[in-house]
């Protein structure tokens, strides 16, 4: 077997499984699931594959390339489809692959009610074939194909149940606000194309160290508004939240796991952009250090479990954005957290959907309580996550979320201040509204109505959440221990050659600093929430408010956006209609007269033209024929 | 004779036979003409397999003398861009009669009529992109107008006759201009190489400034009525509204054409340096057009009119293609014309198959088709793709062709340009919302789903997007050489990388 020429099934694979699903209909909807799944797991299965050939060669030969085909070649402009297979992109094959196939399975029992699960099926592949693109294409606009390709998908598994409305809109909102972002990935390229002539990875690379700083900070600036559209980070965030729309299987896979942290792959593979321009590297901590706040907080007033998860996920990706801007080193450290939190957080949502399956769908946390005598593993299982998620050594996030801190805090000076700052002023919170979540829902006086009968899952749905959990546990220390994860990217990152800052405090003194403020934040909420009321309390203080709310993110995107867009459309229609064509009417109406009166004549329009054109060619020829006389 | 004259003759030997076949029988006129429509597309297949792709010059070269006395000829010749357009028009014909097997019926006229005006219409549409002297096109140009007048006026719905009028009046209007302009080179070539209407010969010619710009205008301003470039634009909505939806395929995504055909073919050839005076007001009337479209989409309550507005504004990305003047910008710009063909002609047809089930055109009227007619609504959302250009279907590649060879030379238009995909994903995700999504609101609930001839007609269609999405080299393979050689003759070069190696 050839490595490089096994590539390319790790994306047609899943295509073709999801294009069999779609096309052959209802004939398929038997056996849908377990050809769906079963491919998913065969992705594994090269992945892993690929891996271990991957490791057992030097360094310098592990990336692998496999050309397809040319695909579009204009003038100077050429773009081959070619995958690239390297240190990078491996780590998230098997993050897609091993999370998907897990998530396959527990689908398999989680929409087994629902009639269009072969549908669901055929999705999920065709987002599984959608990611690997992304994170597989040799150039940016191999990646673009990948990069719309997941928000396609995602669109389509928000509105798995489109005949609510508000399922439909929520799953258009994703769509537009991706979209945004798609700009400054078109613009990114664009961009590239202009600068280097080029738009593979290997020649940006290549040009970057001739570029004009401006020209590299406008290259890195959209590239970090992609990220942001497609990672829900500061200012296009307000998609991820209504996106728990889908069903719950889908938030773990694209919303918690893969996709979302497609931006913190687009600016790790764009190191050599990001490197080269210190404006670039601050736009993106300041969008890194925004985001992990504004989603921390909003976290902490969520009832309903996975807008609370959601809220999560869109600060812990602003823990890995960040890290994206410290440099070398922190590349390695977001890949790191990013992987943890592909395992915990994925576990977590898994473990919501448990809850809901076990709930009749209840989504509101006030009317859990107590579950965790009902549900004993899915309430292990979330306890892991949640431990990791916190940062307790030895659990995942200790290795990886203490490493980000560290390196914000030791970036240097009023800078490095303010972001070890964010970053634990963030552990705090994330204590705080991680705690509320298993209080409300695992602990505490039950508070669901009689007709509620929670149960344990089976174990088509335990066994993913199990797998996961063990990945809670043992990911972080496996993927640090010997710096093994930085060395495996160095070669992509440059990771070895940081620069060294002065360091503001010593590794241990941050750790405890970061358990202090997380036992504040845990203790905080286990205070706070000693008794539960069913409702909502709505006499609350204005950052209550606020965060529930969303801090006013709809709102002002309303204000500013939607309201006046919908004011100009309203006004170019009706524009459009009485000035553009009433100025054409008012000729047209004068030429009428003329029409009317030929139409006495001739009887109708079409013989008043058919007159027209006979005195038009006639005054062609006789004009023609007077001038060349 | 060549074989570009022989496939142009073949629809229009097929109007004869359609004329003597007899009036009663519907369905053998019906066979008829799209067996000779067939013929036309398999025979367009053949040509695109004869030519010559590395050749950007005028193949299948035919000349005859029409009238001696101007030197006025029967001249033909298709290069890489015409033959695309041509290949994509044998093609929508066929689809076009299968997919609307019986919106000829209830027209004012009898169905034979009806097919022997698309048929007509078929050979000029071939003629139009052939042709190469330039009085042979202005008579193709004028002549169109009437088959198509009577296809909307005689064969459409609600205003249909004022619709009709509206739109010969603007062509009218056009055509009056660029036929002053078509004297007008004449003139000058008798002074220069002895009076001559062919193309080629006129590209040559020695034409001071400001009479090059009077000229330019008189062909462009023809043209931008046809595209439609705004504020020209105003005859189309209603066109499209009026027309059924195999006229309103062909009258955009094939007539519209010969508008941004005709500014390569004739406005950038005959007045190069006119067409660089006029370039900087031309670009921004394109970006006018991108955006503007786009919102008026936005704001649409029918969805023909949606669908035209959503055409403005992609002529309006064709525009800035052709006149940014790059490879990529022309090249992009062609393709631009050819996919647009097919997705139009998806959006148009599945649309008209849905406002027939249903008796309204009006999108307030749907709601919830997704789980009524599946396979209907799977059509309208992969047009919708399409028309938003999602990577992996053809449209992607040429209008992302069009922005990277405008960025290259004009970043701000190009900018703006961009955000159109923004707007663009509004125009199609609202309306697939409002039509498909939701409850199944009353009156939708017993629509049939696609028949078998629909599945057939739309199904070419989507697998064309979806394999030029991936494959595009075969037509990129043919345009690139036709690119190279209107660039030349226009004096322009790409601009160099920046930081390139």
């Amino acid at each position: 077997m050839n490595a490089n020429n096994l590539i390319v099934l790790l994306i047609a694979l899943p295509l073709f499984s999801s294009a069999i699903l779609l096309l052959s209909g209802r004939k398929s909807d038997k056996w849908g699931h377990l050809l769906a799944t079963a491919v998913s797991a065969t992705t594994f299965v090269i992945g892993a594959y690929e891996f271990f050939q991957m490791h057992s060669r030097p360094s310098s030969d592990r990336p692998l390339t496999q050309k397809l085909f040319e695909w579009i070649s204009v003038g100077g402009f050429h773009v081959d489809a070619s995958l690239l297979l390297d240190q990078l992109s491996i780590c998230f094959v098997l993050l897609i692959t091993g999370v998907g196939t897990l998530i396959h399975i527990y689908s398999i029992e989680y929409m087994s009610h629902d009639h269009n699960r072969r549908r669901f099926f055929a999705y999920l592949n065709l987002f599984i074939a959608a990611m690997l693109l992304l994170v597989l294409g040799d150039s940016y606009l191999n990646l673009y194909v990948g990069w719309e390709g997941v928000g396609l998908a995602s669109y389509l598994l928000i509105g798995f149940w489109n005949q609510k409305p508000a399922y439909a809109t929520a799953a258009k909102k994703a769509f537009v606000a991706n979209r945004v972002g798609d700009v400054g990935l078109s613009l990114a390229i664009m961009i590239a194309f202009t600068q280097f002539g080029s738009v593979t990875f290997a020649g940006v690379k290549a040009g970057a160290p001739h570029a004009s700083p401006a020209a590299l900070t406008a290259l890195g600036a959209m590239l970090l508004l992609a990220a942001a559209g497609k990672s829900a980070q500061f200012p296009l965030q307000s998609w991820l939240g209504d996106a728990m729309a889908g069903p719950t299987p889908v938030s773990a896979l694209i919303h918690a796991a893969t996709m979302v942290t497609a931006g913190v792959y687009l600016i790790t593979r764009s190191n050599f952009v990001f490197d080269a321009s210190p404006t670039a590297q601050a736009m993106v901590v300041t969008v890194g250090a925004i985001t992990l706040l504004f989603g921390a907080i909003i976290g902490t007033a969520k009832d309903d479990i996975k807008k609370a998860l959601a809220a999560s996920t869109m600060s812990q990706i602003g823990y890995m954005i960040l890290a994206t801007g410290l440099g070398p080193i922190g590349y390695a450290f977001a890949i790191l957290h990013l992987l943890t939190h592909g395992f915990f957080k994925a576990g977590m949502f898994l473990g919501a959907g448990s809850v809901m399956h076990g709930m009749d769908d209840e989504v509101n946390m006030r009317r859990y309580g107590g579950l965790a005598k009902a549900m004993p593993i899915t309430a292990i299982t979330f306890g892991l996550g949640y431990l990791a998620i916190l940062g307790v050594p030895p659990f995942a996030g200790f290795y990886s979320k203490d490493k980000i801190i560290e390196t914000a805090l030791n970036a240097g000076g009023a800078k490095g201040i303010v972001l070890g700052g964010a970053t634990l002023i963030g552990a705090a919170i994330t204590a705080f509204y991680m705690t509320r979540v298993i209080v409300l829902t695992f602990t505490g006086a039950k508070r669901w109505d009689s007709k509620a009968h929670p149960h344990e899952s089976p174990i088509l749905m335990w066994l993913p959440m199990a797998i996961l959990a063990i990945g809670s546990v043992a990911s972080g220390f496996l993927l640090s221990s010997g710096s093994a994860l930085v060395n495996w990217l160095q070669p992509i990152v440059n990771a070895g050659h940081h620069e060294h800052n002065e360091e503001l405090l010593k590794p241990a003194v941050v750790s405890s600093l970061a358990l202090g403020l997380v036992l504040i934040g845990v203790l905080t909420a286990v205070f706070k929430y000693r008794t539960v009321p069913v409702d909502a309390p709505t006499k609350v203080s204005i950052f209550t408010k606020a965060a529930r709310k969303d801090l006013y993110q709809d709102s002002f995107n309303e204000a500013v956006l939607m309201r006046p867009g919908q004011k100009l459309t309203t006004g170019l229609v009706y524009t459009d209609d009485q000035l553009i064509d009433g100025t054409v009417r008012g000729v047209g109406s004068s030429l009428s007269i003329i029409s009317t009166a030929m139409r006495k004549i001739q009887n109708g329009y079409v013989r008043s033209y058919a007159l027209v054109m006979v005195i038009g060619v006639l005054a062609l020829v006789t004009t023609i024929w007077l001038v060349t006389l | 004779m060549s074989i570009v004259t022989i496939l142009g003759l073949i629809p229009l030997l097929g109007a004869v036979l359609v004329a003597v076949l007899p009036k009663a029988n519907e369905k053998l006129t019906k066979q008829v003409a799209l067996a000779t429509s067939l013929v036309v597309a398999i025979g367009s297949i053949w040509l695109a397999y004869k030519f010559n792709g590395s050749d950007g010059n005028f193949q299948f070269v035919e000349s005859h003398q029409w009238i001696k006395n101007f030197n006025i000829n029967y001249a033909v010749g298709i290069d890489g861009i015409s033959l695309t357009l041509i290949v994509m028009t044998a093609i929508l014909v066929p689809i076009v009669f299968l997919a609307g097997w019986n919106e000829s019926e209830g027209g004012r006229w009898s169905v034979k009529t009806f097919y022997i005006l698309l048929l007509t219409l078929e050979t000029m549409m071939i003629g139009v992109f052939a042709a190469t002297d330039v009085f042979l096109f202005y008579v193709i140009f004028e002549a169109m107008l009437v088959p198509v007048y009577f296809l909307i006026g005689g064969y459409g719905r609600g205003e249909r006759a004022a619709a009709a009028m509206k739109f010969l009046m603007y062509s009218l209007f056009g055509g009056l201009l660029m036929l002053a302009a078509v004297i007008g080179v004449y003139i000058i070539s008798t002074n220069q190489i002895g009076g001559t209407f062919d193309v080629t010969a006129l590209s040559h010619l020695t034409i001071d400034k400001p009479t090059q710009n009077w000229l330019f205008l008189g062909f462009f301003i023809a043209f931008a009525i046809k595209a439609p470039l705004w504020p020209f634009h105003t005859w189309l909505p209603g066109a499209a509204k009026s027309a059924t939806a195999g006229t309103s395929t062909l009258l955009l995504g094939v007539l519209d054409k010969i508008g941004t055909y005709g500014m390569i073919r004739f406005c950038m050839a005959l007045f190069p340096d006119a067409t660089k005076t006029f370039t900087p007001i031309i670009i921004v009337l394109a970006v006018i057009s991108i955006l503007y479209g786009a919102f008026l989409a936005i704001g649409q309550k029918d969805i023909n009119s949606l669908i035209a507005f959503t055409s403005i504004s992609h002529f309006g990305f064709i525009t800035l293609g052709i006149f940014a003047m790059t490879s990529q910008g022309i090249s992009g710009a062609s393709f631009y014309m050819v996919n647009h063909g097919f997705s139009t002609a998806a959006l148009f047809l599945v649309a008209g198959w849905m406002i027939k089930r249903r008796g309204s055109s009006q999108i307030s009227d749907f709601g919830g088709l997704q789980r009524v007619t599946p396979v209907m609504a799977w059509s309208f959302f992969l047009a919708g793709m399409s028309a938003l250009a999602l990577p992996g279907l053809s449209s992607f590649i040429s209008e992302f062709l069009v922005l990277v060879g405008t960025f290259t030379k004009y970043p701000l238009a190009a900018i703006l340009g961009t955000t159109g995909i923004v707007l663009a994903a509004l125009y199609v995700l609202i309306v697939v919302q409002r039509t498909l999504h939701g409850e199944t609101t009353p009156g939708n609930e017993n629509l049939s789903d696609l028949t078998v001839r629909e599945k057939v007609s739309i199904a070419p269609v989507i697998a064309i997007l979806v394999v030029l999405g991936f494959f595009p080299k075969p037509v990129l393979h043919v345009i690139n050489p036709t690119t190279a050689v209107v660039m030349e003759h226009a004096g322009a070069t790409d601009p160099i990388a920046k930081a390139g190696k």
